[in-house]
């Protein structure tokens, strides 16, 4: 049962890790075009918004179970596989991307305008405005984004096992489940809890420590330095 | 320094249209402070984000420093490499100071220097300069949520000329501060004005900022510029709105037979004691009903409300002798007088 549970636990690791990794790498980009192509942005590009849009809207509303089945031949062209933890990478991937893009879509939704036009006043272009303005705004918005994304994939990759992945789904599927091991079954659960849990921490820990940029020490500040003033020019009796 | 000719700006909305801007022709000279005063939806922030293509206009030009930047344009909402150049010559400071929370003052002033890929060590020395300049090197390793809106503004402006500009658009940049930190604000923007050889243009509702710092002011109605001109010129423009608000006189005539009139100081007169003059040359007792003077550009300036004894047929004599003091002498009739006259346009041209 030991060596079970371990191979299981690196399974699921595995998967989540990877899909994780490569949404993140797909979906920030999708994200960023998304934002910006639409109506009134930077690139604004009615066509692309809409395409971009739509797949992302398919993607997400796409039953997981099935686009593995659907994905099937696509991962075994792609990997030479479609089975195991490794085949499992391609599905839970795609799944993913139309999430992270939309949560990459919103946290950029939410940086002040004010700060792209003063870019753009500065005389910065759309690089500029991607890398030194929106992405780096948004930063505790896309952390935040990757631990939602991580413990939906985790979820995700329980699913993943039932049909062929591998991992701790499959495992609380075949042996708790048609075997009746209860036991198993429960320590699996609570490993998944207990994976989901230290992942949530985990982000809420970085998105704070970014958040608070500054203001830990902003407490701590003495007294405000004074600017002197000079007074106004008196009145003149000219007359 | 900045001329627009003819710039119209019309925004379309879902079949109707909105002119913010109809056909302003703005004149700023080089170094000089120009203050555009307007109520809200006046089209004056339009105006000062058309003056460096923050906003297309939707017709008319642009030319700051010599440069045609309508004819540079680039595609779409999207600034070619021309305009983009143009901009980092143009410093522009916000009412709510848009500096970048994630990063500290120091790098929220080297953004402007990355864009024009200065290298680190140049862009950390031209940083600390700029923040000496507006007071807050030691400031330099803070994050902005840590200062004040003063400090936060101060640190826009040294932003704002990091790219070494010849112009600096300020867009109510003291809207959203407390009336002392408006007027250490303002005395910055002065010195630097005056340190630097640099032209400001500011927008703003305060008639107090203009007052404070401007040499010339416009002021905007209904997306039209219907006055404009250095406060002097403003001042010797008989019925000129802008300068009754600059100069806001009262006071009620006492009695039926008494003459009120204005008296605008501007120029050599204003700085002899004419009022005593007349009072002794003439032998008349004048009361001062209401005055404000002030120093604009080392100049003494402003309006007066005196009171004459006698009709207005009694006291031609006492009137003339002002005029011929070089005073501009108005018969005070009630607040509405002169504001027919004052929406005819105005311009420096004309003035002069």
């Amino acid at each position: 049962m030991r060596p079970l549970l371990t191979d299981a636990t690196l399974d699921t690791l595995f998967m989540v890790w990877w899909s994780t990794f490569y949404a993140v790498l797909i979906g920030i980009p999708v994200g960023v075009l998304l934002h910006l192509s639409a109506r009134g942005a930077m690139l604004q590009n009615a066509a692309l918004n809409k395409v971009l849009g739509a797949l992302a809207n398919i993607g997400r509303s796409f039953p997981f179970m099935i686009l593995i089945i659907v994905l099937m031949p696509f991962t075994r062209l792609l990997l030479g596989v479609s089975i195991g933890p490794t085949g499992a990478v391609v599905p839970l991937t795609i799944a993913a991307v139309p999430f992270v893009g939309r949560l990459v879509e919103a946290a950029l939704r939410e940086v002040d305008h004010g700060l792209v036009e003063a870019a753009q006043a500065m005389g910065g272009g759309t690089w500029t405005v991607i890398f030194k303005v929106l992405l780096p705004q948004a930063l505790p918005a896309l952390v935040a984004a990757v631990t939602t994304t991580v413990i939906t994939l985790i979820g995700y990759s329980a699913i993943a096992g039932a049909v062929g992945g591998g991992g701790l789904g499959a495992l609380a599927y075949n042996y708790g489940y048609l075997r009746y091991e209860t036991g198993l079954m429960i320590v699996t659960v609570v490993e998944l809890v207990v994976i989901v849990t230290a992942v949530q921490l985990l982000g809420d820990l970085i998105v704070r420590r970014l958040a608070a940029r500054g203001t830990r020490a902003a407490s701590l500040r003495v007294g405000l330095r004074r600017v002197r003033t000079e007074e106004p020019a008196p009145v003149t009796e000219a007359a | 320094m900045i001329t627009t000719t003819g710039l119209t700006k019309v925004y379309r909305s879902g079949g109707r249209e909105v002119t913010a801007l109809d056909g302003v022709d703005l004149h700023v000279r080089e170094g000089e402070v120009y203050g555009v005063i307007g109520q809200s939806g006046a089209g004056k922030s339009t105006l000062i984000r058309c003056l460096n293509l923050l906003e297309r206009p939707t017709s008319g030009t642009v030319t700051v420093a010599g440069q045609d930047l309508t004819a540079l344009g680039g595609r779409g909402p999207r600034a070619n490499a021309a305009l983009r150049a143009a901009r980092s010559h143009i410093g522009m400071v916000f009412q709510h100071f848009n500096l970048l929370s994630s990063r500290t003052v120091q790098d929220n002033v080297e953004l402007p220097l990355e864009i024009l890929r200065t290298g680190r060590r140049d862009r950390a020395r031209k940083a600390l300069e700029l923040l000496d300049l507006v007071g807050l090197a030691d400031k330099a390793k803070a994050y902005p949520a840590q200062l004040s809106g003063g400090q936060k503004q101060r640190v826009g402006i040294a932003r704002a000329l990091a790219g070494d500009p010849k112009v600096l658009l300020s867009d109510e940049a003291t809207s959203a501060l407390d009336p002392e930190t408006t007027r250490s604000i303002l005395t910055l923007l002065r010195d630097l004005n005056r340190q630097l050889g640099l032209t400001v243009v500011l927008i703003t509702h305060e008639m107090d900022v203009v007052k404070t710092i401007c040499d010339s002011a416009a002021l905007m109605k209904r997306g039209r510029i219907v006055e404009q001109g250095t406060v002097t010129e403003l001042l010797a423009t008989p019925g000129s709105e802008l300068a009754r608000e600059l100069f806001p006189v009262g006071g009620e005539s006492s009695a039926d037979d008494r003459t009120v009139v204005d008296v605008t100081f501007h120029g050599a007169a204003a700085t002899r004691p004419v009022i005593s003059e007349l009072a002794r040359t003439y032998n008349v007792d004048i009361s001062i009903l209401g005055a404000a003077m002030d120093t604009v550009a080392g100049k003494q300036v402003g309006r007066m409300r005196i009171e004459l004894p006698g009709r207005f047929e009694d006291n031609v004599v006492p009137i003339g002798f002002l005029r011929e003091q070089g005073l501009q002498v108005d018969l005070a009739d009630g607040d509405g007088a002169g504001a027919a006259a004052s929406t005819a346009p105005l311009r420096k041209e004309d003035a002069q």
